[in-house]
């Protein structure tokens, strides 16, 4: 078995009468956190939402763990340990914080049943998350819905987390606490793969790269060699200048 | 005279007071950023403001005029001009099409009288120039013709701003600018902001986490914590307080 715990090679993607991803070709490194980078409309969300099987490969194949995952549906997909927080976060507005964390806790039936220690270390990272605990969702702000929607995706472990911009309407504070929580989590062995907008956010925590532009990876390599090449920083993520 | 004000400005809900008392006053000329950490009610604050939400008690004021009771649509036409973040964009029409409408919307001219070609004709050749006037100044009258929806990000961005333009606002407000967008799309709306603050006119309100991005345009910081304000001054006075270090920016924390 490869390196890679996700590979993507040549992954058309059609959403109706559009053609938005053009081949593309992505290795995911087991254990490692990979950062993709990119324009808006370079095709970052799609392919996050292609791995998941929300949008059907027309052409091209997403293998996880070795094993050819392109035509399984969303939770089948899920199933695999696989955990995705969307770019609209997907909060049940209506369900208390605590009913959130629940539906996502495949292990757990009551609120009682939740790992306890993993919780506390989630109200550390995000305190909004146990003080409204018992609220509704729907009640939180935008920066704290997107607390939660991270928090449910780590109630339990996870082999791979695949995250739309993690950092989006967060205090720096907090940015710094989420920062720390997924150098834990890549040193439990998790692996994880990240959208990201902000490169000093990026920089800090990438070990792999993926720049996209126009539905394809334009550069594929190491976030130390980018972070160090500023003339390379300025061609690939300066393009839409 | 102060331009925008809020005073004793509250709201409640249920047992949470999202919105504490807050009076504070925005003067034309001047980039007020807003910060604090997340559920501080730096949103809810600006959605008091533009009437999206109803105050629990308090007053909103425009040139001395109380809004409080004013709906979004007639605040909007007395000057506070709310950047949306896109959802108040004709996807399907042009962009000239988009910054006409807003445009037409500030006038009294003959398409509110009734029929008449020739009135209507020069009428719309009227609005026509204004809206290319106000692309002009965004730099983009080289996409007067592209449909908003095939627009890049940022361009839509910057679009949302000359709408604002068009209806003539006198305060503008952002709410995270640069959300969602990458290290080389971020300046375009930006400089932007830069070139409206050089209209001295003009009331600018910040809701912005980037620091970097806080202390480049902001000539005054206002912090909002548990929804009351609990500091306001010049950047440097304000970033280097302990409750902006503490609380915001999470220094002391890491230092221990």
């Amino acid at each position: 078995m490869s390196d890679n715990l996700l590979e993507m090679s040549g992954v058309h993607t059609h959403i109706g009468a559009y053609h938005i991803l053009h081949g593309v070709d992505l290795a995911v490194p087991r254990g490692q956190l990979t950062m993709l980078l990119g324009r808006n409309g370079a095709g970052k969300t799609t392919t996050l939402r292609t791995i998941m099987g929300l949008w059907q490969a027309s052409q091209g194949v997403v293998r996880f763990n070795g094993t050819d995952i392109t035509r399984l549906n969303t939770p089948q997909i899920a199933g695999l340990n696989i955990a995705y927080v969307p770019e609209t976060m997907g909060i049940f507005s209506d369900l208390t914080v605590k009913e959130n964390m629940l539906l996502a806790a495949r292990q757990a039936r009551h609120a009682a049943q939740m790992d306890e220690a993993r919780l506390k270390w989630i109200f550390g990272l995000f305190p909004a998350v146990e003080k409204f605990w018992n609220h509704p969702a729907g009640k939180l702000s935008g920066g704290q819905k997107q607390m939660l929607a991270v928090s449910r995706v780590i109630v339990e472990p996870r082999e791979l987390l695949i995250i739309d911009e993690p950092s989006k309407g967060l205090a720096p504070a907090i940015i710094n606490n989420m920062i720390d929580a997924f150098a834990q989590l890549k040193a439990s062995g998790v692996t994880i793969l990240l959208v990201e907008q902000n490169f000093n956010f990026a920089k800090r925590l990438g070990d792999s790269v993926a720049v996209m532009d126009n539905g394809v990876v334009v550069h594929a390599g190491s976030m130390q060699a980018l972070a160090d090449n500023e003339a390379l920083q300025t061609s690939l993520l300066g393009l839409a200048l | 005279m102060s331009l925008l004000a809020t005073r004793d400005l509250t709201i409640r809900f249920g047992g949470h007071v999202a919105v504490n008392n807050v009076t504070c006053a925005f003067e034309p000329g001047t980039l007020t950023a807003i910060v604090g950490p997340n559920g501080a009610g730096k949103t809810t604050y600006f959605n008091l403001i533009s009437g999206q939400l109803k105050a629990t008690s308090g007053t909103v004021s425009l040139d001395g005029r109380d809004l409080s009771g004013q709906s979004p649509s007639a605040r909007t036409r007395a000057g506070l001009g709310r950047a949306f973040q896109l959802t108040n964009l004709f996807p399907n029409l042009s962009v000239l099409e988009n910054v006409r409408l807003a445009v037409q919307a500030t006038r009294d001219g003959p398409h509110r009288r009734g029929l008449n070609l020739w009135s209507i004709w020069s009428d719309h050749a009227a609005l026509t120039d204004r809206a290319l006037e106000i692309l002009n100044t965004v730099s983009m009258a080289d996409r007067r013709d592209a449909a908003v929806a095939s627009l890049p990000h940022g361009d839509q961005r910057k679009l949302e701003v000359a709408l604002l333009m068009a209806l003539e606002s006198k305060v503008f407000m952002f709410d995270e600018p640069t959300a969602g967008m990458n290290a080389a799309e971020a300046p375009v709306i930006l400089n932007l902001i830069r070139q409206l603050k050089n209209d001295k006119t003009k009331t600018i309100l910040l809701v912005e986490h980037k620091m970097d991005v806080v202390r480049e345009l902001a000539d005054r910081i206002i912090v909002l914590h548990n929804g009351t304000l609990v500091a306001d001054g010049d950047p440097a006075t304000v970033i280097a307080s302990p409750v902006v270090q503490e609380a915001y920016l999470g220094v002391a924390k890491e230092a221990a």
